[in-house]
């Protein structure tokens, strides 16, 4: 507080005192927030707390998979859980942690003022809490939780109970949530970048928040119109995926992935933005190839329109359909290369520290490119078809997901942590939860890959005996994932209550707009723009 | 000593906490035909395909692992040798052209690299020309359906349910090395032919997947589509439903008997032979226990996995029967609902079950529990005049 009283002060000083009452304190400093500051902060817990949601979900399926038979559940209850597991991560956790991030971090990037509409801002936010309500109820509604998978394959979603309803429309204010998001992300780094930040000169974050934001208006949409006809098939006597009338199941997959796989961009993209902020700043030099890193973040972002059907080998697509959509798929290899290049040059030769949030970066960087390898064999159709719907894709995509959307979001949360509360972390706490973290994560999803290449299924309640150890070993590693967790809740209290006192640019090598402002960050980010050289 | 002491405790705790499931797990070795115990690699093929697929494996695991080396190598090298706490200084380069087009040229060559055998292998894997036998998989909730529709044992036909009891499942019995891989019908087909097999569903998506055969094709509801394989070793290959289709995904599995030309032939001959001796008499009259013994077991087999051992059902998706109004109403609508299934719910038809077998479940399920319909008995003719 200090530090906002004090550039106050110099700036206007007597009227600081009436400043104060210009904002809302209080819950209504929340309901009623219009800074992106606040709104960050809301979406930032908002994520947090559904991650912890989703993440119980997760440890009480691995609790009935630690041992063959059923001990714990039914059959129908794991489905629920599995499917809740997915939605809850995907659209509650990940997405809105990026959205917060975008918040607190474009405007003190870009040298703007705030987001360009505040109070559009405020709605995307709290439409979120009513969502997260409507899937959590689902639980105790007539038959559960909708149980057909995060992906509501059609027909099996036609066959759930109301649980199925409530999604939908949790997904379909998600969906608007976030395309409110996207059109304020958009404005503002289109027009209130500071005199002389031109495109090619901004953040890497804003640019992949660029490309991000118009993925999720090009898709949202897609995903909006997929669930409404599951809607109508269900209540209202449409047969858009029930063959006996005219229409085609496999219609909701093409339409379901036509939004799913730029969803893999969106909760990809921002991080590949952190990380490229996060190591040049501890090599002490500047990020290599940064024009290849942009033009390789768009040509990622238009190959994920041609590459859906890829999730789709299995369904049984002629020659030509497989063929090509193998070759799209393996061509983002290129350009996700590329970027996997470049970190590793601007590491070599610089003067490296490991903070944690290097370390996060770093854990990034090794652990996203195994789910990228393991993404070029799940490319290969023909390979594919062994497998598909096996343990093989959970570990692939929990490789690019929490190895890499989520550690990248850690690796953000430690570097701006200073910026955001004015006092620096627990550097032993957040390297503990670095380690844990990288250690629990392995021994849960790396057996995961021998799973699946021996066969076993994903979605099942109960297996084989010859599947017993590893899916031993892996909850014990789950349950070690999940508890390391509390050290970065720990790690994130203990910041916010106090610790040092963070410098304006507490990282040596840090550079951007963000780390000329004061730590804590003023109520109003920029007074007067900033002027780029 | 005080090692020795801890040491000791350790191995207690580690006892106490694997030792539940390494007792279980560790009785059981590899499962024939299907995964090995603790298996970290494909399963054995038993066709061209799956063996063409384990190639190709290896062959991308190899260049995944060269550009791994190559790549973190210069990472951990860099990590290692600039460090600042090593007094190494940071240069100034940030760019390269020459540098950039060259990884993203190479990366370029190495994929075109792995999908030029995928490309033929895709093309192969594709060809369902020139089959010698074409069976029908229909996938039900939760069980598999057979028709051999052509080639030698044209006209077999029978469901395939899984045979693992439910005491294993719930852990009141030991688990056998085929737990959950195990059915009371399996598919018999002949080896070194070329076996087709087309697909599709009943009620929602299913997959058909055997490892062995590299094999994994969907369901679809409304569609029909197809795989096909020749297997090149004789014995019993296993796999699973592959496609989430609802609670018990987990318990559909798929048994494939592969055995000799002449093996094969015999079993077409008893096949025949027993479906003739099976053939009821449709206009005798039967009495009521007998239909009703009758109809429990075609209950236990058919129904019971929505409907329930005790007919209460899983509302709302699986109705209980048990005091209900379609089941002690007129036999008309109840026979018109087995025949027929209901559309947009999870009840198929049962039209494939003969005349008697859907008389003696009717008869069971008007006369079971606490049910008790006036005119519960349901003969043979009466469906046999309502297929029509």
């Amino acid at each position: 507080m200090s530090a906002v009283l004090d550039q106050h002060g110099g700036h206007h000083g007597d009227h600081a005192h009436d400043h104060a009452h210009d904002h809302p304190t209080g819950w209504r400093r929340w309901l009623f927030a219009t800074n992106h500051k606040d709104i960050g902060t809301l979406y930032l817990w908002f994520s947090f707390a559904m991650f912890f949601v989703g993440g119980i979900n997760a440890l009480l399926l691995r609790t009935e998979l630690f041992q063959p038979g059923l001990q714990v559940m039914q059959p129908e209850f794991f489905n629920q859980l599995t499917t809740m597991h997915g939605l809850i991560m995907v659209f509650g956790a990940i997405m809105p942690a990026f959205v917060g991030f975008a918040n607190w971090q474009i405007p003190m990037m870009i040298g703007a003022g705030d987001m360009a509409f505040a109070r559009m801002n405020n709605l995307s936010f709290w439409l979120l809490p009513p969502a997260a309500l409507l899937l959590v109820v689902s639980y105790f509604v007539p038959g559960g939780a909708t149980a057909a998978g995060w992906t509501l394959y059609a027909p099996l979603s036609i066959q759930m109970g109301p649980g199925m309803d409530l999604a939908i429309f949790a997904v379909h204010i998600l969906g608007a949530s976030s395309i409110m998001g996207s059109i304020n992300i958009i404005t503002t780094i289109l027009n209130m970048r500071a005199p002389g930040m031109s495109l090619m000169k901004m953040p890497m974050f804003a640019w992949t928040w660029l490309i991000t934001a118009y993925l999720l208006i090009a898709v949202m949409p897609v995903l909006a119109g997929a669930i409404t006809m599951l809607l109508t098939d269900r209540h209202f006597g449409t047969a858009f995926f029930n063959a006996a009338a005219g229409g085609d199941p496999v219609m909701y997959q093409h339409i379901f992935w036509f939004f799913g796989h730029p969803e893999v961009y969106i909760m990809i993209l921002p991080a590949f933005g952190i990380v490229s902020e996060i190591i040049p700043a501890f090599a002490r030099k500047r990020l290599f190839g940064y024009s290849s890193m942009v033009y390789a973040t768009a040509s990622i972002a238009i190959l994920s329109f041609i590459v859906w059907a890829h999730h789709m080998f299995t369904t049984g697509m002629p020659v030509t359909g497989q063929l090509f959509f193998m070759y799209a798929t393996m061509l983002i290899a290129v350009p996700t290369g590329v970027k996997i290049f470049n970190w590793v040059a601007t590491m070599w030769r610089g003067s490296m520290t490991f903070e944690t949030p290097m370390l996060f970066a770093i854990g990034f960087i090794f652990v996203f490119t195994m789910g990228g390898f393991t993404g070029v064999i799940l490319a290969v159709a023909p390979l594919d078809i062994q497998l598909h719907d096996t343990y093989y894709v959970v570990a692939h995509f929990h490789y690019v997901l929490v190895a890499g959307s989520l550690f990248a979001l850690f690796a953000g949360a430690y570097f701006w942590l200073p910026k955001w509360t004015g006092h620096m972390y627990d550097e032993k706490l957040g390297k503990w939860h670095f380690w844990a973290s990288l250690i629990t994560f392995n021994i849960t999803f790396f057996p995961m890959h021998f799973l699946g290449l021996a066969g076993m299924p994903r979605r099942y309640a109960d297996y084989p005996m010859q599947f017993a150890d590893f899916n031993a070993f892996i909850t014990i590693g789950a349950f070690g994932f999940g508890l390391s967790q509390l050290i970065f809740v720990w790690a994130v209290v203990k910041c916010i209550k106090g610790g040092e006192k963070a410098a304006d640019k507490p990282w040596e090598g840090a550079e951007g707009l963000e780390w000329t402002l004061p730590s804590p960050v003023p109520w109003h980010t920029f007074e007067t723009p900033p002027v780029v050289k | 000593m005080g090692s020795m002491k801890l040491k000791r405790a350790v191995g207690a705790l580690a006892t106490a906490v694997l030792g539940g499931w390494l007792s279980v797990a560790s009785a059981v070795g590899d499962m024939p035909g299907g995964p090995k115990f603790n298996g970290l690699n494909l399963q054995d093929p038993a066709t061209q395909i799956a063996a063409d697929q384990h190639w190709i494996h290896w062959f991308l695991i190899w260049i995944c692992a060269a550009i791994f080396i190559a790549v973190f190598g210069v990472m951990f090298y860099s990590i290692w040798r600039h460090r600042k706490s090593k007094g190494h200084q940071s240069a100034s380069f940030h760019e390269s052209t020459a540098v950039e087009i060259a990884w993203t040229i190479v990366p370029f060559i190495i994929v075109v690299a792995m999908a030029i055998p995928a490309t033929r292998m895709v093309v192969e894997q594709k060809d369902t020309s020139n089959a010698d036998l074409t069976i029908k998989a229909t996938g039900y909730q939760w069980k598999w359906g057979y028709d051999y529709l052509k080639g030698p044992g044209e006209g077999i036909s029978f469901l395939s349910t899984l045979s693992t009891p439910r005491e294993q499942i719930e852990g009141r019995a030991e688990k056998s090395v085929t737990y959950l891989m195990e059915v009371d019908n399996p598919v018999v087909v002949p080896v070194n032919q070329k076996v087709r097999v087309v697909l599709t569903a009943n009620d929602v998506i299913h997959s058909w997947m055997v490892p062995a055969f590299g094999v994994k094709q969907d369901a679809i509801p409304g569609f029909v589509r197809d795989t096909w394989f020749r297997a090149e070793k004789i014995g019993v290959f296993r796999g699973q439903c592959a496609e989430l289709c609802g609670k018990d995904h987990a318990f559909m599995p798929i048994v494939v008997d592969v055995r000799s030309q002449e093996d094969y032939a015999k079993w077409v001959d008893e096949q025949k032979k027993a479906m003739l001796a099976k053939l009821d008499d449709p206009n005798k009259v039967w009495e009521q226990a007998e239909l009703q013994a009758r109809g429990e077991k075609v209950y236990q087999a058919n129904c019971v996995a929505c409907h329930q051992a005790n007919g209460k059902g899983v509302p709302p998706a699986f109705p209980a029967l048990d005091g209900s109004k379609m089941v002690l109403g007129p036999q008309d609508a109840q026979i018109a609902l087995v025949l027929d299934g209901k559309q947009g719910t999870a009840m198929a038809s049962y039209k494939q079950l003969s005349d008697v077998e859907l008389a003696a479940v009717l008869t069971y399920t008007r006369t079971a529990w606490g049910n008790k319909a006036d005119d519960g008995l349901v003969q043979p003719a009466e469906v046999k005049a309502a297929r029509k």
